[in-house]
C-alpha cells in the first residue's frame, strides 16, 4: 500500500519550505496579470490609453506580458481545435476524407495575408471594443499553431499500436477511457514537440498582428509588436533594441519555464520498450517536483485527470466486435456526391467573385511575382543549407557541442525574426542598397535555424559503427559527404528544410516590404504584392495573391519535399 | 462432467475479396471448453489459431457460426474473459500497479478495492516490490508477469493466452511456465479454465490437458489429443517424448487432398503460398543434414532441439526443401534426396545452377515472372501486378511473403533481377 502513496504525503514532510513561498509569489503574480489584461480587453476601443503605445522602456514588461498572454490564449484555442478536429479526422473515416486534405491546404495558406479581413470580421463581432482586435490577433496566432498540432494528433491516433488497442477492448475500456488511457498518452510526445514548434512560429505572428491597419485606420494593441511598429515610425533605434532585449528575456523564460520541463515530462509517454539514456531533469521540472505545495497541487490535478479519464463514459452501449465486412458503399457515394456539389458551388462563387474585379493580366502578374519569390526562397534555401549543413554536422558529431548547440538553435528559431528587421533596414537605407536583393535575407532570418537544429540532431544520431567503417576504409573529403554523411542525415535535413521553406514563404509577406520612418523599401515579389493589396484594402487582389502563394507552396511541397522525404525514408533509414 | 464454459460451433472466418473467392482463414471449427482444464490450440503460423482466440475473446465476430459463453451467444468481449498478449501489450506510460489496475478501473471498481486486488495479484505472480516500476525498466519475463497479473486481477473465469511465452528466451519462458502450472495445480489461480495458443509442441504437452492440432490453409482442427500425464510433468519421460514425436508426425503428415478438389481446374501458380525461407538457411540445413550425425536423415524434434529452432521455423524450411525436391519430410523425419546431396557437394556456381533448375521445375510462379520478362520488349515488369494477382488467391500478408520469397529465390538463382526502389522485375545483369 505504501508503495503507491505519493512521497509528499509521507508524515513529517508536509511543512512548507522556501520554494513554496517563491511558488506562491509566482502563481499569484500570474493571476493578477491575467486579471489586469482581461479587464483591458473589455474597454471601448477609443477609450484613453486603450490602444495607445508609449516608447517608455518601463512599459515594456507590461507589453511583454500582454503579448505572452495572447500567445497562450491562442495556444488554448489551438489545443481545443486539435482535440476536436484531429480526433474527428482520425476517428471517422468519412470525416477524414474531407478533413485531412483541408488541413493539408490550410497549412500552406499564408494567413498573414488575411489579417485585414479577420480584423474587420472580429471588429464587427464586438463593435467598438478592444476585444475584437484582441481576438483578431489571437486568431492570427491560432492559425500559425493549430494546423500542425492537429496533424500531429491525427497521425498519432492513426498509428496507435494494434496490440494495445486490443488490450483496451479485451479489458472492457469504454471509448472515453480508451481515448484518455491509450490514445492521448500515445500522442503526447509528438503533440508536445509540435506545440513547441508552433509556439516558435507563433511569436512571429503575434508581433506581426498587433499593429493592424484597415484602410485609413491603424490600431495598435498594447504589446511588443506594436512597440516595435511605433519605434519604426519614430525612427527610434534605442527603443528597437529595448524591444529585442525584452523579447529575448520573454522567450528565454518561456523556453526554460514551460517547454523544457514539458518536453522532459513528455518523455515518459514515449512508446519505447527499452530504457534509453535519460537526460537530467531541467531545473524547472526539478523545482516543480521538489516544491511541496506545487507537488500537492500536481497530485490533486493528476488524480482529478485520472478520475476524469477513468469515467466509464461510452457513446456506444457496449464495446463492439470488429466485423470484417466492408463499410457501406452507398453511404460513401452519397457523401462523395454531397461533397462534390459543395465544392462545385464554392468554386463557382470564388470564380464569380474574382472574375468581377480581376482580369487575366492580374493572374499573370501574380504568378510572375510568385516566380520571383520562388527564386528567392530557392536561392535562400540553397545558401542556408550550404552554410548550416556543414556546421550542423560538425556540431552534431561532437556530443559535447551538440548538447549545447541544440537548445541555442531551437531558441533562435523561436525568436521572432521580424524584430530583427529594423537593423537590416537601417543598413540598407544607409548604404542605398538594392531592396530586391538585400531584403531577401530577412525571409530566412528566422527559419534557417530549423535546418540547423535538425541537422545537428541527425548527425548526433548517426551510427558510430558507420563512422568507424568510413574511417577504416579511409573514406574522406567529398566522397565522405556524398556517400556517408548526407545520406545519413537526409531525413532530418528534409524535415528541417520543409519547415524552413514553408516559414520563408510566409515571411515573404512581411519581409518584402520594410519601412524606416517615411522611407519605404519594396522588393518585387508576391509577398509585397499581397502586402500592398492589403494596405489598399483590395480584397480581390489579396485573395488572388494568397491563392497563388498557397498553390506555389503546395506545388513546392508535392513536387520537391514530399518525394524527397519519401525517398529518404524508404532508402536511407536504417532498420 | 464439469459444466461447459464456452462453446464454438461451426465457426468460419473468411475475408471478403472482390472479384474472387473469399480467403478462408478458419473453416468449420468446433470447440468446447469445460471448467478445470487447460487447452492448447497448436498449429503453425497462419493456421488461424490466433484468429480463433480473438473470436473466443469477443474481439472479432466470426463470418459464420456461433460462440456461446455460459450458454448465451457472445456479442462482444465477455465479462469473465481476460487475455494475455504475445507482445505483452503493456502501457509504457503506466506503472506496473497502474497497468494491473486497468481492467478493474474499466469495470468501475472503487479505488481502495482496486489497489487491494492489484496488490494481491502482483504478489501472487511474484512481482512484489516492482509496483512503481515502469514496463521499460523490466526484463521480458517480468513484463509478461505484469501481463499475467493484469489478466488475473479481474478474476476471469477463462484466461486466454496468445503465444504468451514465444517472445521470451528459453530459460525465462520455462520458469514462467512452471510457475504458472504450480499456481494452477495448487488452485491459487483465480480462473476456472485456460485456453492458450502456441506453436511450441513441447509447451503444449508440458502445460495442457487437451491439445487441438490445427492444419493450415484453411485453418481446421486436424486432430484432438488428451494429455494423460499428471503435473508436474517431466520432459525427459519417454512417454512425454513419444507424445511430442507423435505430434510432430501429425503436423508433418502430407495433407490428404479432398476428393472433390481433383475434379476442379488445375491449381494456378498464383495460388501456392510460399513462406519466407532464405536460400542461406536452406543451404545450411542441407549441409547440416548431410554431415555427422545425421547422414541425410534426421528426426525433426531432435534436429529442432539441436539447432534450437521452434517447430514454426523448422517446418517451413523443410517444406521449402521438399517443394524443390531437395528433401522429403515424412512422419516427423526429414531426408535429403539425391538432388539435395548433389547440391551440398557443389560449388557456388553449380549450386546456383541446381537451384535454378529446381525453381524452373517446381515453382511455377518464378517461371511465370521470367516468361513475362522475356515477352516484354524492355524486359521489365512491375511487381505490383504480381502482388495483385497473388492477392486474388491469398491474404495480403501471404501475398507479400510469397512475393518476397520468390524475389529472393529468383535473385539467388539469377533468373531475374529486382529493383526494390521501382518495385520492378528486370533482366538487367542476367546473361
Amino acid at each position: 500500500m505504501s508503495v503507491t502513496l505519493p512521497a509528499s504525503l509521507a508524515a513529517g514532510r508536509r511543512l512548507p519550505n522556501l520554494w513554496d513561498l517563491a511558488a506562491m509569489i509566482c502563481v499569484f503574480g500570474a493571476l493578477i496579470a491575467v486579471a489586469h489584461v482581461a479587464r483591458g480587453t473589455l474597454v471601448p476601443i477609443d477609450a484613453p490609453g486603450a490602444t495607445e503605445i508609449s516608447l517608455d522602456p518601463m512599459r515594456l514588461p507590461e507589453y511583454a506580458v500582454r503579448t505572452t498572454l495572447r500567445m497562450f490564449a491562442a495556444l488554448i484555442a489551438s489545443l481545443l481545435f486539435t482535440f476536436t478536429y484531429g480526433t474527428a479526422a482520425a476517428k471517422s473515416r468519412r470525416a477524414g476524407l474531407v478533413l485531412v486534405p483541408i488541413l493539408d491546404i490550410l497549412q500552406s495558406v499564408p494567413i498573414l495575408g488575411f489579417l485585414t479581413f479577420t480584423v474587420v470580421f472580429f471588429m464587427n463581432l464586438f463593435p467598438g471594443q478592444v476585444l475584437g482586435l484582441e481576438l483578431a490577433s489571437i486568431f492570427a496566432i491560432f492559425t500559425s499553431q493549430a494546423w500542425n498540432m492537429a496533424f500531429s494528433l491525427y497521425q498519432s491516433l492513426k498509428t496507435v499500436p494494434a496490440d494495445l488497442n486490443e488490450a483496451t477492448i479485451a479489458f472492457h475500456l469504454t471509448g472515453w477511457q480508451r481515448f484518455w488511457r491509450l490514445e492521448v498518452p500515445f500522442a503526447i510526445p509528438g503533440l508536445v514537440w509540435n506545440t513547441m514548434m508552433s509556439m516558435s512560429g507563433g511569436w512571429f505572428f503575434v508581433v506581426a498582428s498587433e499593429a493592424v491597419s484597415v484602410g485609413d485606420n491603424t490600431w495598435k494593441l498594447p504589446g511588443i509588436g506594436s512597440y516595435v511598429a511605433l519605434a519604426l515610425e519614430q525612427k527610434n533605434i534605442t527603443a528597437v533594441v529595448w524591444a529585442i532585449v525584452t523579447m529575448l528575456a520573454v522567450i528565454l523564460a518561456y523556453d526554460q519555464l514551460l517547454f523544457r520541463p514539458l518536453v522532459a515530462w513528455s518523455a515518459r509517454f514515449k512508446f519505447e520498450t527499452t530504457a534509453g539514456a535519460t537526460a537530467d531533469d531541467p531545473w524547472m521540472l526539478r523545482l516543480l517536483r521538489r516544491t511541496r505545495t506545487l507537488q500537492l497541487a500536481g497530485d490533486a490535478i493528476s488524480r482529478f485527470a485520472g478520475a476524469l479519464g477513468g469515467m466509464r463514459l461510452s457513446f456506444a452501449s457496449k464495446p463492439r466486435q470488429v466485423a470484417t465486412q466492408q463499410p457501406s458503399r452507398a453511404v460513401d457515394m452519397l457523401c462523395l456526391a454531397l461533397l462534390s456539389a459543395a465544392l462545385l458551388w464554392i468554386g463557382y462563387e470564388v470564380i464569380s467573385f474574382v472574375s468581377d474585379k480581376l482580369v487575366w493580366w492580374d493572374v499573370a502578374e501574380a504568378v510572375g511575382l510568385g516566380l520571383i519569390t520562388l527564386v528567392r526562397v530557392a536561392v535562400l534555401m540553397v545558401l542556408a543549407s550550404l552554410v548550416w549543413v556543414p556546421i550542423g554536422v560538425w556540431l552534431g558529431l561532437r556530443p559535447e557541442w551538440a548538447r549545447r548547440a541544440q537548445p541555442v538553435a531551437q531558441f533562435l528559431a523561436a525568436f521572432p525574426a521580424n524584430l530583427l528587421f529594423p537593423p537590416f533596414v537601417l543598413f540598407i537605407v544607409h548604404f542605398h542598397l538594392s531592396a530586391d536583393i538585400w531584403l531577401t535575407p530577412l525571409m530566412v532570418l528566422g527559419t534557417q535555424w530549423y535546418i540547423l537544429f535538425n541537422v545537428i540532431a541527425g548527425a548526433a544520431a548517426f551510427p558510430g559503427d558507420l563512422r568507424e567503417a568510413a574511417a577504416n576504409f579511409r573514406v574522406g573529403g567529398f566522397l565522405w559527404w556524398r556517400k556517408v554523411m548526407i545520406p545519413g542525415i537526409l531525413t532530418y535535413y528534409v524535415t528541417g528544410a520543409i519547415t524552413a521553406s514553408g516559414g520563408s514563404w510566409n515571411a515573404a509577406i512581411v519581409a518584402e516590404v520594410a519601412s524606416w520612418g517615411d522611407t519605404k523599401l519594396v522588393a518585387h515579389g508576391l509577398g509585397a504584392y499581397i502586402a500592398d493589396a492589403t494596405d489598399k484594402g483590395d480584397m480581390a487582389k489579396v485573395v488572388l495573391g494568397v491563392v497563388v502563394m498557397s498553390s506555389f507552396v503546395v506545388l513546392f511541397n508535392r513536387l520537391l519535399w514530399r518525394p524527397l522525404y519519401a525517398f529518404a525514408q524508404r532508402r536511407l533509414t536504417l532498420g | 462432467m464439469d459444466p461447459c464454459l464456452l462453446e464454438v460451433r461451426g465457426c468460419r472466418q473468411a475475408y471478403h475479396k472482390e472479384a474472387s473467392a473469399d480467403l478462408v482463414v478458419l473453416e468449420d471449427v468446433d470447440l468446447s471448453l469445460r471448467e478445470g482444464e487447460i487447452v492448447a490450440l497448436l498449429g503453425r503460423s497462419g493456421s488461424g489459431k490466433s484468429t480463433l482466440l480473438r473470436i473466443v475473446s469477443g474481439l472479432l465476430r466470426p463470418t459464420a457460426g456461433e460462440v456461446f459463453w455460459r450458454g448465451t451467444a457472445l456479442t462482444g468481449p465477455a465479462d469473465g474473459v481476460a487475455m494475455v498478449f504475445q507482445s505483452f501489450a503493456l502501457f509504457p506510460w503506466l506503472t506496473v500497479q497502474e497497468n494491473v489496475e486497468l481492467g478493474l478501473e474499466a469495470r468501475g471498481v472503487a479505488r481502495a478495492e482496486r489497489e487491494k486486488r492489484a496488490e494481491a495479484a502482483i504478489d501472487l505472480i511474484g512481482l512484489g516490490g516492482f509496483e512503481s516500476a515502469y514496463p521499460k525498466e523490466l526484463s521480458g519475463g517480468m513484463r509478461q508477469r505484469v501481463g499475467l497479473a493484469r489478466a488475473l486481477v479481474v478474476h476471469p473465469e477463462l484466461l486466454l493466452m496468445d503465444e504468451p511465452f514465444s517472445a521470451l528466451d528459453v530459460l525465462t519462458a520455462e520458469t514462467l511456465r512452471t510457475d504458472l502450472i504450480d499456481l494452477w495445480s495448487d488452485g491459487k489461480l483465480p480462473v476456472k479454465s485456460v485456453l492458450m495458443v502456441t506453436h511450441n509442441i513441447e509447451e503444449a504437452v508440458l502445460m495442457c490437458d487437451r491439445i487441438l492440432v490445427f492444419s493450415s490453409n484453411p485453418g481446421r482442427v486436424a486432430s484432438e489429443l488428451t494429455v494423460p500425464f499428471p503435473h508436474p510433468r517431466n520432459r525427459l519421460d519417454p512417454a512425454f517424448r513419444q507424445m511430442v514425436d507423435d505430434i510432430y508426425a501429425l503436423m508433418t503428415r502430407r495433407p490428404i487432398t479432398a476428393p472433390k478438389a481433383a475434379t476442379e481446374a488445375p491449381v494456378s501458380p498464383l495460388a501456392i503460398p510460399l513462406q519466407r525461407v532464405g536460400t542461406n538457411l536452406m543451404s545450411g540445413l542441407m549441409e547440416t543434414m548431410a554431415a555427422d550425425p545425421y547422414h541425410g536423415r534426421a528426426d525433426l524434434p531432435a534436429l529442432a532441439a539441436a539447432l534450437q529452432y521452434e517447430v514454426d521455423e523448422l517446418l517451413p524450411l523443410g517444406e521449402a526443401l521438399q517443394m524443390l525436391r531437395f528433401a522429403v519430410v515424412e512422419e516427423g523425419d526429414i531426408m535429403l534426396t539425391e538432388g539435395g546431396q548433389l547440391f551440398v557437394n557443389a560449388d557456388v556456381d553449380e549450386r546456383k545452377r541446381l537451384f535454378a533448375e529446381a525453381l524452373r521445375a517446381h515453382v511455377p510462379l518464378v517461371m511465370m515472372i521470367r516468361q513475362v520478362l522475356d515477352e516484354r520488349w524492355n524486359h521489365r515488369a512491375s511487381a505490383v501486378r504480381f502482388r495483385d494477382e497473388l492477392e486474388d488467391h491469398m491474404s495480403p500478408d501471404y501475398a507479400d511473403d510469397t512475393l518476397r520469397t520468390v524475389i529472393g529465390w529468383g535473385r539467388y538463382a539469377e533468373i531475374f533481377s529486382y529493383d526494390e526502389e521501382a518495385e520492378q522485375f528486370s533482366l538487367d545483369d542476367i546473361e
